[in-house]
């Protein structure tokens, strides 16, 4: 699958910019921060109408890198020329007015604005005497742009009532209505439905037409493989490569991301299961789920797929008491049991990692020592004070125990990279000893060196008698890390498969499935 | 890694303070006022400063661990009014026994924190508004309580708790180092302090970490109110009588000095030591200003160029970092 769609992307495209001086060319950039050398050394030279890549595991340097390029950094050396010009960085505007946009993996917008408003922001057209906003012609430039991208959003919609893929289109007729010649897009797809990602391609694909050059940011390997025209490869700050696509194959370009060869990704299943640790029966919550039925053993991953909106994470953050459900039973140990909040939850043993690490995962002012023994510090407590010595030694031993890279316990989680960060979390739910740990899509946004490890974690929790409910959006991990497979279809279960049942295509088409008549 | 085990160092210590500037420019300030003027370094002196500091201090105490958790007290200048109409009415001589009006004070600030954080958790009003509703009824409350007069003739035992001495160290300067421990324990040591600094810093996470949000709001309402209370009963004695008046706009000036020190108003930062070095950069400096005859007028103008400055200066380190 990937073999075809990488031929086509050997458009022609590629033959015609590949004769073309780059549109932008970036010569030894380099760029520290307090001494730690986060960029060193990098080229990157993109043509007109090309889908650059730019891989590399995170905290390889990419962001950094990105930022320079938009001018919310300042780099310590390198050149940077654009459209044959040098590019004054360090100046947000003016790299906006030069032509490079970014759409930014948390998009920037302003919910109360309408669509239109968001597109012109800072750009508005005046008009009379007092310099009052031309709100008509706004709108309808934003047609223009938006007709152009072949979407169908009215201008006059509040920005808050969009999905994020409707946002991110908004983002993208912004980046136009700045007349890019470059735009960079970070993580696109990350919130995105099959078939907005479908769109989302068709719109680079005529961006691509028109010249617009693409960087192209994600951890997703198919991707880049039907979209990529070149790829350049970071490494720890490094310049690693930049090849033609399709020199690559997905293995190649993984080893070179992470500088080894990767084993298999994801460790044996086992097979021997415990007895049940959590049964629910008939759960239904209202406009959410209705009817869910499943149960987990010992040393089992139950796997949960669905499309987005399909219920996961509603049932994941009912079960764990973040959110109510209004019918339906949750035995624990055989046991009939209530969960209300989630103190509910941890007392009857189960953790929850949940889907988005900034919003819920860690508190950022807090330190990893910290954050690691919040969900459990009335443990290390005597009368309400904090036994500080027994909270080190814990925090010590899960940071040894899964692996963490920090310079030191007292350092702050919001400078660790996103798989250091996802483990502090997974560390976090881990110490309060749970018997049953609901990961929701624990490996979104971290690199494939990161995310081996997390597939090895749960492999070594599952083999001390740990029941797991992983949901994930990436079929791949579901299938080569679930026992058994629960699919939903907007809210409704619509199967339950076992290994040798579990394929793409059956979870797709359970996925898919309507159900109710 | 290299895993550093929970490092002391003096880097360390002066980042978790979080105004390293703060503290230096404190010692800069008084240095400076020591050589201009001969009167500021006598021990006469420096104690009327922490006298004159040890009432805002205390409110600034207990507003800090409300900003902490990402909220706010505008209610603490009327708590101390309330308290100290209430304390002044059961502290007539030959009445009660001094234990009543500390005890009736105190409760009243307990009382009107418990409210502050009753609406606040139940309702999604913010910290803002409800407290600036509690604000306007506790100065309401007082004038009720007192007819709108000053409430005096105290007792000497009532008058001695804010304006007496114990081996020759003023009472209030006494309860400001307990006060001032105390807070720092609770803040830095307990599980209850910890969970402020989660709350503040991302009420979701701690949310689903186990944490009893509504409970750790409560108690930093509570807190407040009490430190209120102490202040208020401190206040009364000092001056011997009860003034509904008492404590208009000090709530601002103990938001300052907690901010002045470093917390953030955002939530989630913020230390005891950093607040007390707050109030007695305020403190030292309109001393300062008076020892030189600066007019109050410009006192104030000098005070609010401090506030902004030192959280401009704050910001700019941060961004450095």
């Amino acid at each position: 699958m990937i073999g075809t769609a990488h031929a086509v992307s050997l458009g022609i495209s590629r033959f015609s910019s590949m004769l073309q001086t780059p549109i932008l060319s970036v010569t030894s950039l380099s760029k520290s921060f307090s001494g730690v050398r986060a960029l060193n050394n990098v080229h990157l030279n993109v043509r007109k109408g090309e889908v650059h890549a730019l891989m590399g595991e995170n905290g390889a340097g990419k962001s950094t890198f990105m930022k320079i390029l938009i001018g919310l950094l300042t780099p310590d050396s390198g050149e940077i020329v654009f459209d044959g010009e040098p590019l004054k960085t360090s100046n947000v505007g003016e790299v906006l007015k030069r032509g490079i946009s970014m759409i930014h993996q948390e998009l920037l917008t302003v919910p109360e604005l309408t669509v239109a408003q968001n597109i012109f922001l800072g750009k508005e057209t005046k008009r009379g005497l007092f310099g009052w906003v031309d709100e008509k012609s706004l709108n309808q430039q934003a047609t223009e742009l938006l007709n152009h991208l072949g979407v169908q959003i009215r201008p006059e919609t509040p920005m808050k009532y969009l999905s994020v893929a409707e946002m991110q289109l908004v983002d993208i007729a912004k980046a136009l209505s700045n007349e890019a010649k470059v735009i960079i897009m970070d993580e696109p797809t990350s919130a995105l439905s099959d078939k907005e990602v479908a769109t989302l391609f068709g719109i680079i694909r005529d961006l691509q037409q028109k010249g617009v050059a693409i960087i192209y940011i994600s951890h997703k390997l198919d991707e880049i493989f039907t979209l990529a025209d070149t790829i350049t490869v970071l490494r720890d700050g490094q310049f690693i490569a930049t090849k033609p696509a399709n020199e690559f194959t997905p293995n190649s370009l993984i080893s070179m991301m992470v500088g080894r060869e990767l084993g298999s990704l994801f460790p044996e299943i086992h097979t021997t299961l415990g007895k049940e640790v959590l049964a629910v029966s008939g759960l239904s919550q209202p406009g959410k789920f209705s009817n869910i039925n499943f149960a987990v053993h010992a040393g089992e991953v139950l796997g949960i797929a669905g499309l987005m909106g399909a219920g996961r994470t509603e049932v994941a953050r009912a079960l764990f008491g973040l959110d109510p459900y209004e019918q339906g039973e949750i035995r624990i140990n055989g046991q009939l049991t209530e969960i209300r909040s989630p103190q509910d939850a941890i007392r009857h043993g189960i953790g929850f990692v949940g889907e988005d690490r900034k919003a819920s995962g860690f508190i950022p002012g807090l330190s990893v020592k910290h954050n690691i023994t919040l969900a459990s510090l009335p443990t290390f407590a005597k009368r309400g004070i904090v036994a500080e010595k027994s909270e080190s030694t814990a925090a010590t031993k899960t940071v040894r125990d899964l692996n963490i890279k920090i310079a030191g316990l007292d350092q702050q989680v919001t400078h660790l990279s996103g798989g250091n960060q996802q483990k502090v979390v997974i560390g976090k739910v881990l110490l309060s000893a749970p018997a049953l740990v609901i990961l929701d899509e624990p490996t979104r946004g971290i690199d494939v060196g990161a995310k081996a490890e997390i597939y090895k974690l749960i492999n070594r929790l599952t083999a001390n008698g740990i029941a797991i409910i992983l949901i994930s959006s990436e079929l791949p991990e579901l299938l080569g890390l679930s026992n058994r497979i629960v699919v939903l279809a907007k809210g409704n279960q619509t199967a339950v498969l076992s290994t040798d049942e579990a394929t793409p295509e059956t979870i797709m088409h359970h996925a898919m499935q309507v159900v109710g008549d | 890694m290299n895993t550093t085990l929970p490092g002391k160092s003096y880097q360390t210590y002066f980042r978790k303070i979080g105004q390293y500037g703060i503290v230096v420019a404190f010692f800069a300030i008084c240095l400076t006022l020591a050589l201009i003027s001969p009167k500021f370094l006598t021990v006469q002196n420096l104690m009327i400063i922490v006298t004159q500091v040890s009432i805002n201090a205390l409110l600034a105490f207990g507003v800090t661990f409300v900003i902490i958790t990402g909220g706010i007290d505008l209610s603490i200048g009327s708590i101390v009014a309330v308290v100290g109409v209430v304390a002044a009415t059961f502290a007539h001589p030959d009445t009660y026994p001094v234990i009543v009006p500390i005890g009736a004070g105190l409760l009243t600030g307990i009382l009107f924190g418990a409210v502050n954080g009753f609406v606040i958790t139940r309702s999604n009003v913010p910290p803002f508004i409800v407290t600036l509703g509690t604000m306007t009824i506790g100065r309401g409350l007082a004038l009720i309580l007192s007819k709108g007069r000053p409430v005096s003739n105290l007792s000497d035992t009532f008058n001695f708790l804010g304006g007496g001495k114990i081996f020759g160290v003023p009472t209030l300067i006494l309860i400001l180092i307990i006060a001032f421990i105390v807070c720092t324990i609770i803040l830095r040591k307990t599980v209850s302090g910890r969970y402020m600094y989660a709350v503040g810093g991302n009420e979701q996470a701690s949310r689903a970490s186990g944490i009893q949000v509504p409970r750790v709001k409560m108690l930093v309402y509570v807190l407040a109110g009490g430190l209120a209370a102490l202040a208020g009963i401190l206040l009364t004695s000092r001056i011997s009588t009860g003034q509904p008046n008492a404590g208009a706009g000090i709530e601002l000036d103990a938001i300052a000095a907690a901010i002045i020190g470093g917390t953030s108003t955002s939530g989630g930062t913020g230390t005891m030591t950093g607040t007390l070095v707050g109030a007695l950069l305020i403190g030292v400096i309109s001393n300062g200003l008076d020892l030189l005859n600066v007019s109050s007028y410009y006192q104030q103008v000098v005070m609010g160029v401090i506030i902004v400055g030192a959280v401009v200066l704050d910001s700019m380190n941060q961004k450095r970092n």
